[in-house]
């Protein structure tokens, strides 16, 4: 406080003098994303606000590419010396980020040094626990958060003699659905997109079992993948025999599905909540959303989100941020997390409320009850469901080399949909593999 | 005999090399000794820690029964996109060296495709065959064939293969064109008159006066297959199904620079190097000596 305002004293002092105040040391903040448009001008334009709030600090946004790009920009550059102040990280590099020492600069470091507070028990316990040390403290700074959901196609519901307005909670009614819709001449009553983390990640997260030892290898980075369980492995039979009476199709890797519902193609698909936008653009049809299915005799709890958090880099090896670096970022941090601002982004992109204050302020609003917002209100809830009481199985995933893991577990899968295996040794060679992985990122990072 | 010019000194003739040493050393020796170094450590993504393991990169590499399934993928690959490519490519040459009305329009437009960028090009495929929203995708699967390449590795190596080579058939097509009309006339003429068909001149004497160049192409097709295809899997199908479609060069760059695994990328470019230093010297010594200046 007292540096504060010795600072706005010599700003005083400068402005008296005649110097031009903005020549005075403002200190720059190089901020790496990987938002393409119109996400990214949304972001730029929260910078462009706290730099026009405020005259100490500059946060210079960028757009780096996609995320895995931006991910590995900003590795070279560290590597260089060269590394921006805030990079933006998508949620499997979370296990990459939290090994890499003093490459990073904890969250919870920043805001005590700085003596910057920021309530993180208002987050989401969803978000929380993603970016959170078992203990609690933060590493990185939540920001856009999304969570899967269903989206379907309440006329094909319909023209199957289906209810359209209650999606079935169960894997047991989706498949009697799947096949209704069939039956009713639609040729892909089901797809998918992002299959590892809807059909692997988030299916271990709601029925409430482990993805990977070691609380999904939030304990250490001695994790070993477990998803050939039982369940998981019934779920990745049921997909390959779904795929081959014509009841599930497989639409690709990574977001590659995500075209095949908004054009009436299928009926039903698994994907991001934030697809939400672009149906609304393109569906020519009455649609809805669902919570994501559970097999029976299971009771939900919360889903995982995806998305990117914030993370604070140290320049390179041997340069860490100057304490007016770190101020200024943790003052554009503080930004971030009042509500207004997690509320516009909210309503503006479809993504997450990362608050509870912020989703109140929307509720309250009425935002929910507009018609067009129907629906819009169903990741939160489903982020909360299990009463917001998190295990160790929905907290979120910490795995070194996960985005390695994630196209490992993807090829298994398409192996399996070609019929050169069973799901359940899809299963089994991913894990394999990805324990290679594991214990390879664990040698690299023995170090760090 | 050859005259020979000498240069008095050495001053001289280093200063003139120079340059061309300077970009080879830069551009060529120095990012491979980098490689040949990196294949000996094993490091996290951000280099804050590093061992040296010795051949342990290398051991693991080629202990992976999916690198051995890349190398199978990249000799029907290379091989298929060479052989179609200077097949396709030889076949537009020879009509378009013909006395035909448009003979230029033809030409022009049969070199296009080479200023396409590979990613673009591929793209451009995607929009034709894409199981669900491509034109040809569609049509495929309404009149019945089950055409999804995203989850059948066959049609997929098909369709990478189709891609890669339609590029490279361009860049074929002007040598073989400029190969066919430095033939001269003059001999095709007399072995018309002697009698000889149009399909023995073309095997009795263009083939073997085009050699030289069929050579030189062969070389650049491989090389082409083996590095610079990257760009046209990576749009098409990112290696997928499954690895059906992932070349040595496509894995050098998914565990490089996507999974930042640097030691087993880098042994894989140190191994891919060998292959290619050795193709090439194969070439050169073998089949060079069947093909007549």
């Amino acid at each position: 406080m007292f540096r504060r305002t010795a600072m706005a004293g010599a700003f005083a002092l400068a402005a008296s003098l005649g110097l031009p105040a903005q020549a005075q040391a403002q200190t720059e903040i190089q901020f790496w994303h990987g938002l393409t448009q119109p996400l990214g001008g949304m972001l730029e334009q929260i910078a462009a606000d706290f730099n026009a709030s405020q005259s100490q600090y500059r946060i210079q946004a960028t757009f780096r590419g996609s995320y895995p790009e931006t991910m590995v920009a900003a590795i070279a550059a560290f590597r260089a010396g060269q590394a921006p102040g805030i990079v933006q990280m998508f949620e499997v590099g979370t296990g990459t980020m939290m090994a890499a020492g003093r490459a990073i600069k904890p969250v919870h470091e920043l805001l005590a040094e700085t003596n910057t507070r920021i309530d993180f028990q208002d987050y989401l316990p969803g978000v929380r626990g993603y970016y959170s040390l078992q203990d609690g403290r933060m590493m990185s700074m939540p920001f856009n958060s999304s969570t899967a959901v269903v989206f379907y196609n309440k006329d094909a519901f319909r023209r199957a003699n289906l209810n359209p307005d209650a999606f079935p909670e169960t894997w047991e009614g989706v498949e009697a659905a799947a096949r209704a819709l069939k039956g009713a001449g639609h040729a892909c009553p089901m797809t998918t997109a992002w299959p590892t983390w809807l059909m692997v990640e988030q299916f271990s997260a709601i029925h409430n079992i482990p993805l990977a030892s070691q609380g999904n290898g939030m304990g250490g980075l001695n994790a070993e993948l477990r998803i050939n369980n039982p369940l998981m492995t019934r779920h990745m039979n049921n997909l390959v025999a779904w795929q081959r009476e014509g009841l599930f199709r497989y639409g690709g890797r990574d977001g590659a599905g995500d075209a095949l519902f908004p054009n009436g193609e299928c009926a039903m698909i698994f994907a991001s909540s934030g697809l939400r936008a672009r149906i609304q653009r393109e569906a020519q049809f009455q649609w809805g959303v669902g919570m994501l299915p559970v097999y029976q005799g299971t009771t939900p709890i919360n889903s995982i989100i995806g998305g990117a958090s914030f993370w604070v880099m140290n320049r390179g090896p041997n340069a860490p941020r100057s304490q007016a670096e770190l101020q200024g970022i943790a003052a554009f941090f503080a930004h971030l997390a009042r509500p207004e601002v997690a509320a516009k982004w909210h309503t503006d992109t479809g993504f997450l409320p990362v608050t509870r204050t912020a989703y109140e302020r929307v509720r309250a609003s009425g935002f929910y009850n507009e018609p067009r917002n129907a629906g819009a209100d169903v990741p939160i809830q489903q982020m909360l469901r299990g009463g917001g009481q998190m295990t160790e199985n929905s907290m979120g995933i910490r795995l070194g080399g996960f985005v390695e893991i994630r196209t490992i577990i993807q090829e298994e899968m398409e192996r399996a949909f070609q019929g050169q295996q069973t799901g359940e040794q899809a299963l089994n060679n991913a894990v394999q593999r990805g324990n290679v992985v594991l214990r390879n990122f664990e040698r690299q990072n023995r170090g760090g | 005999m050859r005259k020979k010019v000498i240069f008095k000194g050495i001053a001289l003739p280093w200063l003139l090399l120079l340059p061309q040493l300077v970009i080879t050393g830069v551009f060529f020796f120095w990012p491979a000794g980098q490689a040949i170094y990196g294949s000996f450590l094993r490091e996290d993504a951000f280099g804050l820690s590093r061992d040296f393991v010795g051949l342990e990169n290398f051991r693991d590499v080629l202990a992976d029964p999916n690198y051995l399934a890349a190398g199978w993928n990249t000799v029907v690959f290379s091989s298929s996109v060479a052989i179609g490519a200077l097949g396709v490519a030889l076949f537009l040459a020879v009509q378009a060296d013909k006395a035909i009305r448009g003979a230029d329009a033809y030409k022009t437009l049969l070199i296009w495709p080479y200023a396409v960028a590979p990613a673009v090009a591929a793209v451009l495929w995607l929009f034709m065959f894409h199981p669900q929203i491509g034109l040809f995708g569609r049509a495929l699967n309404g009149i019945g064939i089950r055409w999804d390449y995203q989850v059948n590795g066959n049609q997929a190596m098909l369709l990478v293969i189709l891609a890669a080579a339609w590029k490279q058939v361009s860049y074929n097509f002007i040598f073989f064109l400029a190969g066919l009309q430095s033939i001269p006339r003059a001999v095709l003429e007399a072995a018309a008159i002697d009698g000889a068909r149009p399909f023995r001149r073309f095997w009795t004497i263009i083939f073997p006066l085009l050699a030289p160049t069929s050579f030189f192409l062969l070389v650049v097709n491989i090389v082409y297959a083996f590095f610079d295809t990257f760009g046209t899997i990576h749009a098409l199908t990112k290696g997928g199904p499954g690895q059906a479609t992932s070349t040595l060069i496509y894995k050098v760059y998914v565990d490089g620079v996507q999974n930042l695994n640097f030691g087993a990328s880098a042994a894989q470019s140190v191994i891919l190097m060998a292959i290619v230093i050795g193709l090439t010297a194969v070439q050169f010594r073998f089949v060079e000596r069947k093909v007549h200046y």
